[in-house]
């Protein structure tokens, strides 16, 4: 098991590493990237503590803000403002996080969601973040003032490095003493709590580190796109993570990948495949797909809670433990 | 002066729908145990509906104050039977997430057919025009939300208190094995209890319909609003739930008046306040 893994991870990163030069469009594969990172962050929380958290769009937009106001009006060089981002995310989630672990389960989420919403609030008033329209034209500038980003190639190289830097992050936070107490929390609060844990400063920790990582997103994100924009903010952000790991898998490593890639190209390609399909069959209404978005999201969320809560890897491993099983 | 009170009255309105709206998900999340995110939707197609039955089939007001909530009420019995009861033995987020996909599929629905524009609906001619008090002048709309609130708030208070009914209800959410050994229907009582609740949301979608801007994204800011009142006020209490959503929208009326900038953020900003004081919530035990 742990070789096939191993297997599987080094091929998609060849994958990545060569993407570019096989027809993907670098932009393109940066912004998934960047949501897998999101993804695997929102996970952590998740999928390895147990925590729903409905708010996660405010680490996320709130850092994509601060680096776009940094590099843009500040003219920080990328490395500093990626890393303005991350501390952001990371102060922004201790607040949240001391504030919402004061209550467990479902109030858990429904106070993330509140002070996320609180942020969006602060996001569309506030004078620097440019209101309905946004951060524009966010330069990306040179990295130690040494490597222009202005190239796509060069740009992309640089995200996937840190993407890559951040999931080992996090897959080490979650094989470490650390992430098995976070499993016990999971598990079983009470117990981990007699045993002697300090329950509440695991979790604020995880939630922290969880933000922080989601900041990093947001970040990079700003940088890829060159703008930030209240959809970042939005509480359909915090769904949509939720959704990308749901799909993937909750608390599998890999699962938040997956899930991560398939929503945002179904939801760039659900208009397409609207398109392709009125073209084939001649029913008019499925032209009328591409705006029908949030229906498709929906949908999908409903088949996920209801038959397929292990998501697309956690099949994938549920499967292959099987046949182990029946070898041995 | 005349303009704080009629924000106060406006604050007024407001949280009369926050007490409708925490009171249906109280009642819901006490005996189903899912935080029916879905309110939201079902409060805009109380209004959609409205609008859509005076556009389409000349229905008034009154006719749909009373239809909006049966047929919405019946649509979640259709979703209670056909997709919560798969999920009761479940941990609670789920039932958050599937609340959330059926809140998507619902306002993409609408969307898909309305866009997000506003649509106009006119204040029934009975109520329309306002009285002078003297002191203010009173919009008569206005007034008869409140009031109307207010009877089905205490309706609901009475009914689930005082009555054997009620009682059952109480019962079953205490301990619903224990009640369904009695010989009481439980699962019955589940589906009208969720069919009852998203009734109350319908009904202040209708009531709402001529005062606020009706469009398919109209539950989405409201029901992350009720959730915080929700939070501060615990949902441990009926009366709790009615008295903090009423509260609320006073305090956010006052604040447009004083701070229009925090107007946004008020109830916000006092959910975090409560949940340092006193983090179970104002009327709220630790469950």
């Amino acid at each position: 098991m742990k070789k096939i893994s191993l297997v599987v991870y080094g091929v998609l990163l060849l994958a990545l590493v060569a993407a570019p030069f096989i027809g993907f469009y670098p932009v393109f594969v940066m912004k998934v990237l960047c949501f897998a990172l999101f993804a695997c962050a929102f996970n952590l929380l998740l999928g390895y503590t147990g925590m729903l958290s409905f708010g996660h769009a405010a680490f996320l937009g709130g850092s994509a803000y601060l680096t776009g106001h940094a590099l843009k009006v500040w003219h920080l060089t990328p490395e500093l403002g990626l890393i303005a981002g991350t501390l952001a995310g990371a102060l922004l989630g201790l607040v949240f996080g001391w504030l919402a672990i004061r209550r467990q389960g479902i109030y858990f989420s429904m106070i993330t969601l509140a002070l996320a919403q609180m942020m969006y609030f602060v996001a569309l008033q506030a004078p620097f973040t440019g209101g309905e329209d946004g951060l524009q034209s966010v330069p990306r500038g040179k990295l130690f003032g040494l490597i222009d980003l202005r190239d796509d190639l060069t740009m992309y190289y640089v995200a996937l490095v840190i993407v890559v830097a951040a999931f080992l992050l996090i897959a080490r936070t979650v094989h470490s003493p650390f992430g098995q107490v976070l499993k016990g929390i999971k598990e079983n609060e009470p117990r981990a709590i007699s045993l002697g844990y300090d329950v509440n400063r695991f979790k604020l920790l995880a939630f922290v580190i969880s933000a922080a990582l989601s900041g990093l997103a947001g970040s990079l994100k700003t940088l890829v796109l060159g703008f930030a924009s209240l959809s970042d903010v939005h509480w359909t952000a915090s769904g949509h993570v939720i959704l990308m790991t749901l799909v993937g898998g909750l608390g599998t490593l890999s699962g938040p990948l997956v899930g991560s890639a398939v929503v945002v190209l179904l939801e760039n390609k659900v208009g397409d495949f609207g398109s392709f399909m009125a073209h084939l069959t001649g029913v008019d209404w499925f032209n009328t797909l591409g705006e029908s978005v949030t229906m498709v999201t929906g949908l999908i969320f409903v088949i996920c809670v209801l038959a397929f809560r292990r998501g697309i890897m956690g099949e994938v491993i549920a499967f292959l433990d099987r046949r182990k099983g029946r070898k041995a | 002066m005349p303009a704080l009170l009629s924000q106060l009255l406006l604050g007024l309105v407001n949280g009369s729908f926050y007490a409708i709206l925490s009171l249906g998900l109280a009642v819901i999340f006490g005996l189903l145990n899912v935080i029916n995110f879905a309110h939201g939707a079902l409060f805009m197609m109380g209004a959609v509906l409205s609008w859509m039955a005076m556009n389409y089939f000349n229905v008034n007001y009154w006719v749909m104050l009373v239809a909006a909530p049966i047929i919405v009420g019946l649509f979640g019995v259709l979703i209670e039977r056909l997709l919560l009861r798969w999920i009761y033995k479940l941990d609670h987020l789920y039932g958050l997430l599937l609340t959330l996909g059926l809140t998507l599929l619902i306002e993409g629905g609408f969307r898909s057919v309305y866009g997000v524009s506003g649509l106009a609906y006119s204040t029934p001619e009975a109520l329309s025009g306002g009285t002078n008090l003297g002191f203010m002048f009173l919009p008569n709309y206005r007034a008869w939300v409140v009031v109307a609130s207010l009877v089905v708030c205490f309706a609901t208070w009475y009914a689930i208190e005082k009555t054997r009914l009620g009682a059952y209800l109480r019962a079953g959410t205490e301990n619903p094995r224990l009640v369904e050994a009695f010989g009481v229907n439980v699962p019955l009582m589940v589906t009208l209890t969720y069919g009852f609740g998203v009734a109350l949301a319908a009904f202040a979608g209708v009531l709402a319909a001529p005062v606020i801007q009706i469009s398919p994204l109209m539950g989405q800011n409201l029901i992350i609003i009720v959730f915080a009142v929700v939070v501060i006020g615990g949902m441990g209490s009926i009366m709790g739930a009615i008295l903090t959503g009423l509260g609320l929208g006073v305090i956010e009326g006052l604040t447009k008046v004083f701070y229009p900038e925090a107007s946004a953020t008020v109830v916000f900003v006092i959910m975090v306040v409560v949940l340092l004081i006193r983090p179970a919530g104002l009327f709220g035990s630790e469950k």
